[in-house]
């Protein structure tokens, strides 16, 4: 690991839904362009993880910081406009916006950031055009395929030129050819970019495009370092 | 797989006797395939010239020689070496790390960190593959994939695995 | 369906499923069976109320038919008769129906709801009187009925539970003018009622209010429709064939239907206690009165699953359940227009005949044309709608904010569903439209200016069995010198006739001070006279009586003396003009002076003080029981007209509730719907605020513009139902604002009871349940 002080710094997080324990004392770093995979059975907390990390939910207890910002103590204001600003994200079953375009579904994240619609636009195409499917660029989601769709959810995640990407399960609801050529794209882009990925996934395959992973199992890390030495 | 890390490995619970050994061996691993005694025989023999197990009594009665052997420290170094490397990623790698995970419940070492570094081996694998396979051509890509698939089944197993440790652990030392 | 007994009992078994399937499918199904039941349960008492209101207009006119006492004038006492007094009064607002009583033999009749006649001093009175009499802050009111109580009124001699009545025994009626001598209660021979020019409104009013209801039953049938087609779809992959999944769906429906009959039932069971305690304008109903008609019953018994069945069924007509998911045969191309004009057009048509007040419109055909053409005209607004909202929505174009895009791709996406969400709100408003319209142009007519002048006198008080100006004087002090009165006018008045001819002429006697509130007088002593001049406007008024003819006021003759001066007439403080009245002052006919002439006073009050009608009220009880108290308004309506407008009023109010409840359920439907979606655009940070407003136009666009065809297609009934009537066509820009002002209230209640959903939904715990 290099010296370089890490974008995202997780300690000793904990955070509770009902009776059990989702995180149960989770420390890790990300630092800025690697891809972490975290990994894990359904249920072992990888989801909850990246939502703190995320800063989308608030941990129970820990310390988590953003380059300098304490994302514990953050308004839920400030955090949004850092997910605005800073993350981009990807979910399995892509949640675009139905109604609008698949163009417009890509603008939309600048457009919240209040960048003029041609402006937008013209960045969300470019997008497109990245993730070859600048040829749906017109249809909404429901006319198009599912690869096709969520290489549109990965371009709404890029258009911001975010500092790290946050993928849920990104290549769940695709068959293997169309979830690799999702993977391809988006690590040659976030390559490209710089850009960090935090990759919830229970696919090995598509664990594989990480740098590293993190195993998660009932809430807590399990790593392999501690055993190797 | 390595029947003399087993073998020291069963020998780590207690000093046993060779056909003991053999019979305990059969029951953990052997499925429907018995091991011969001879084998047993030769590889405790080589064991005791390594100095990894020692004869710890011998017992003259009606019938054959019977000795009883112990491990060595030396012996138990040895096998808990073994244990905590991952072996090297392949197909049908399943009956060994099915053998270091059931030793290592019988031995009370953590079992879970076993399968912990044997994931980790097989995903920096999958990673180095998959790696070849974005850079490569239509036939590297479909030469990894079928390696990556092999690969991905292991660490399937290695999943279901973690997730039966306890139920598993139960069955062994019952 | 075809036939044969083994199809006919696989039909049943089919719909038998359908049934059981609504109710299967864990919470959420029983959820979604549990609000289509309650919506339509709501929509059902609603219908059952308005089944009840002939028979709870019967039975209120016949037991108020039953204590009619005003029709008897008999001459002669005898064994049966009974002496009566009107002693009605007011207190806060609240009016108080009272009778004096007195029985002049053992046979007197005794009035509906009590067992006997009450004693001299004592009074039976309504239990809602009672409680009034108990309460706090009632002191004044008991001063003024200063009767023992021995009773309380039965509900057979009540209009109302919530009734505010008493009977008093009296021993002094007797030689009382005003007094009435009668030997039975009751109206011989009851009226007809209503007038048919009110029956028409009634009826309108009736199928304005209704049918929002029936389309708010419609919409409770589709709640859940997205999780029914995807249970039917799930049918179909185990081999059920199309027409079986539409005798399913059918099934299901009629569950909803029927349990939402019986819901409405039991509602309307509870409600009708609860009605009994509420009193609305003066209006209250006795629950066992509150019977819907059995012809009415029936049909709503039917009619309800019918539509259920039937609007399940067109729904999917729309749709296509195929195995592997449902498919929505969404119209390519745009919506046709011209049908969508044909129901407006076509109630047109069944009014227009009636225009111009040329054909008669009391006969039941008219009635029959008139609710006809009312309801395919509202109804027409519903067909437009959908219509309207696609053809504006498609040309707006993505400009503005992020919230107003949302909305409108939105819209753009389901024009139709938008649409129907709001054609509820777009019906009640344009029925209210069309009543208010009718409304505002029969009170042009029914509601007169008084011309009176509220800054004089706010009090009339009249004592019709007449005083001396003596006792005139000392009343008028006895009124002055009470709490709150400011200032008290008062004159005698009696019609006389010019000797010789039939030419009755008003006889108003005087002090100088009271002449000068009837006329412009500028000169006035004692013993002046003076002559009020005619309205110059009619000319076939006869000539006011000259100096030196005789008139014979009172059984006294009296002539005109030849000092008279003729003067204008001036307002009096209630609005009324004497023309061709005789003002004399006492001096001028002491014979007169002396004889118990007809007071009239007028009292101005200390209008901060709201005990002061109520003391000039005990002041006037304490004179004479008889004595009459009227609050001088500005403007004078009909009151059975007052009445048909509050009901209205309440109707468009509870139907507007209705169809926001309605609303809501089905936004908070499509919201939960969205939960992953909205969870994830949180995710990407989007503001609270951006998502609460997309939602908040996604509703105001399309109430906007079903508010435009509701707008005018309101005023169109409501002018052609003037035109109908013959009467002048007005439209009234303030009752529409009010109308479309509550109709967009609505609508922001809605959107502002479904942000604590949205704001939870929005919430990250959203991402979590795939």
């Amino acid at each position: 690991m290099t010296g370089e002080a890490p974008l995202l710094s997780a300690r000793d997080l904990h955070k509770t839904y009902g009776p059990t324990p989702a995180l149960d004392g989770v420390s890790m770093d990300v630092r800025a362009g690697e891809i972490v995979a975290v990994m894990g059975p359904s249920g072992s907390g990888k989801s909850t993880l990246m939502h703190c990390l995320a800063g989308i939910v608030r941990p129970d207890a820990g310390e988590l910081r953003y380059r300098d910002r304490n994302l514990i103590t953050a308004s839920d204001a400030e955090r949004s406009a850092l997910r605005r600003r800073e993350f981009g994200f990807v979910f399995q079953f892509g949640q675009l916006v139905p109604e609008l375009t698949c163009l417009e579904n890509v603008a939309l994240p600048l457009r919240m950031e209040g960048v003029r619609r041609g402006e937008a636009e013209r960045r969300a195409a470019h997008w497109l055009d990245r993730l070859d499917v600048a040829d749906v660029a017109g249809k909404r989601p429901g006319q198009v395929s599912g690869g096709q769709g969520q290489r549109v959810a990965v371009a709404r995640a890029l258009v911001t030129d975010p500092a790290v990407v946050f993928a849920d399960e990104p290549t769940g609801a695709l068959d293997s050819l169309n979830g690799e050529l999702v993977m391809r794209l988006l690590t040659e882009c976030v390559e490209q970019s710089g850009t960090a990925v935090v990759l919830v996934t229970h696919e090995p395959a598509v664990a594989a495009y990480s740098h590293r992973e993190v195993v998660m199992r009932d809430g807590r890390i399990r790593t392999s370092a501690g055993m190797v030495q | 797989m390595s029947l003399s890390h087993t073998l020291l490995g069963l020998l780590e619970r207690g000093p046993r006797h060779g056909y003991d050994l053999k019979q305990e061996f059969d029951a953990q691993f052997g499925q429907d395939r018995p091991l011969h005694y001879g084998q047993v025989y030769a590889t405790l023999a080589r064991l005791l010239k390594n100095g990894l197990v020692e004869v710890d009594a011998v017992e003259h009665g009606g019938g054959p020689e019977r000795k009883r052997y112990a491990i060595t420290a030396s012996g138990v170094s040895d096998v808990a070496k073994w244990l905590s490397q991952p072996e090297r990623p392949e197909a049908y790698l399943n009956s060994t790390l099915y053998t270091k995970v059931v030793l290592a419940l019988l031995t009370g070492r953590d079992a879970a960190a076993i399968l912990d570094v044997q994931r980790a081996a097989h995903l920096d694998l999958m990673r180095e593959l998959t790696r070849r396979k974005t850079r490569g051509d239509l036939a590297d890509a479909l030469i990894c994939d079928h390696a990556i698939f092999h690969l991905e089944a292991d660490l399937r197993w290695l999943e279901l695995t973690s997730a039966r440790l306890d139920r598993l652990a139960e069955k062994v030392r019952s | 369906m075809t036939g044969g007994p083994a199809s006919g009992a696989g039909w049943v078994r089919q719909l038998a499923f359908g049934v059981r399937l609504a109710f299967r499918g864990g919470a959420t199904g029983w959820t979604r069976v549990a609000l289509t039941a309650t919506a339509v349960g709501l929509g059902v008492a609603f219908l059952l109320l308005a089944a009840s209101v002939p028979n709870l207009l019967s039975a209120r006119d016949a037991r108020e038919s039953a204590r009619v006492d005003y029709l008897q004038h008999l001459e002669r006492r005898g064994d049966d008769t009974l002496l009566l007094g009107f002693v009605d009064t007011q207190f806060h607002g609240i009016r108080i129906r009272g009778r004096l009583l007195q029985p002049e033999g053992p046979a007197a009749p005794v009035p509906p709801g009590l067992t006997a006649l009450p004693r001299p001093g004592e009074m039976v009175v309504s239990p809602a009187l009672a409680a009034l009499l108990s309460a706090p802050g009632s002191e004044l009111l008991r001063t003024r009925l200063d009767y023992r109580i021995v009773g309380q009124i039965e509900d057979e001699g009540l209009s109302g539970p919530g009734e505010f009545a008493f009977y008093a025994g009296s021993d002094r009626l007797e030689g009382w003018s005003g007094v009435q001598r009668l030997n039975a209660f009751g109206d011989p021979t009851p009226g007809d009622g209503l007038s048919p020019r009110l029956m028409l409104l009634v009826i309108v009013a009736f199928v304005v209010l209704l049918t929002p209801v029936v389309i708010f039953i419609a919409a409770a049938v589709r709640f859940g429709g997205e999780s029914r087609d995807r249970r039917l779809a799930a049918l179909r992959l185990m081999g059920a064939d199309r027409r079986m999944t539409r005798r399913y769906a059918a099934g299901e429906a009629l569950a909803g239907g029927l349990l939402g009959l019986a819901v409405g039932v039991v509602l309307f069971l509870a409600g009708r206690q609860l009605i009994g305690r509420f009193t609305l304008w003066d209006i209250s109903v006795f629950p066992a009165d509150a019977r819907p008609s059995l012809p009415l019953a029936v049909s709503i018994a039917g009619a309800v699953p019918a539509l259920a069945v039937t609007v399940s069924l067109g729904v999917l007509r729309k749709i296509a359940v195929e195995p592997l998911g449902v498919v929505r045969r969404s119209a390519q191309g745009r919506r046709r227009l011209w049908w969508r004009l044909l129901l407006p057009f076509a109630g047109l048509a069944l009014l227009a005949p009636l225009f111009g007040g040329r054909a008669d419109t009391d006969g039941q055909l008219a009635r029959v044309q008139v609710g006809g053409g009312a309801v395919l005209l509202l109804v027409g607004v519903v067909t437009l709608l959908p219509w309207l909202v696609e053809a504006v929505v498609r040309r707006i174009g993505g400009g503005g904010g992020v919230s107003w895009q949302l909305a409108v791709r939105r819209i753009q996406l389901d024009s139709a569903s938008s649409a129907r969400l709001v054609s509820g709100v777009a019906v009640a408003v344009a029925g209210a439209i069309a009543l208010q319209t009718l409304v505002a142009g029969v009170e042009s007519v029914s509601v007169q200016d008084t011309g009176a002048d509220l800054h004089r006198a706010q009090v009339n008080v009249v004592l019709s069995e007449g005083a001396t100006f003596a006792e005139a004087k000392k009343i008028t002090s006895r009124f002055a010198a009470t709490p709150g009165v400011r200032s008290v006018t008062g004159t005698a008045t009696s019609i006389g006739l010019v000797a010789g001819t039939d030419q009755d002429v008003p006889f108003i006697m005087g002090a100088c001070p009271d002449l000068r509130e009837m006329a412009e007088i500028t000169r006035c002593r004692p013993g002046d006279v003076f002559i009020t001049e005619h309205d110059p406007e009619s000319s076939d008024a006869p000539e006011p009586p000259r100096p030196g003819q005789q008139v014979t006021v009172e059984d006294a003759t009296w002539t005109i003396p030849a000092t008279v001066t003729r003067v204008k007439g001036r307002r009096s403080p209630d609005g009324g003009v004497w023309r061709g009245a005789v003002l004399a002052t006492p001096e001028a006919a002491a014979d007169l002076a002396a004889k118990p002439l007809r007071l009239s006073l007028y009292l101005g009050l200390d209008r901060s003080d709201p005990d002061a009608v109520e003391l000039v009220r005990n002041t006037a009880a304490e004179i004479s029981p008889l004595t009459q108290v009227y609050g001088i308004q500005e403007v004078q309506v009909d009151d059975k007209f007052a009445g048909i407008v509050r009901g209205i009023l309440v109707g468009t109010v509870a139907i507007l509730l209705l169809i926001g409840a309605s609303m809501l359920a089905t936004t908070l439907d499509q919201l939960r719907e969205r939960r992953a979606l909205l969870a994830a655009l949180t995710a990407f940070g989007a503001r609270r605020g951006m998502l609460t407003r997309a939602t908040l136009w996604q509703m105001a666009v399309p109430v906007a513009l079903g508010l435009v065809p509701a707008v005018l297609i309101g005023t169109g009934l409501g002018l052609a139902l003037l035109a109908m009537l013959g009467l002048p066509l007005h439209v009234s820009p303030a009752n529409l604002l009010v109308t479309v002002s509550a109709g967009a209230g609505v609508v922001a209640l809605v959107t502002l009871a479904s942000l604590p959903v949205q704001l939870r939904l929005m919430r990250p715990e959203g991402l979590r349940t795939e």
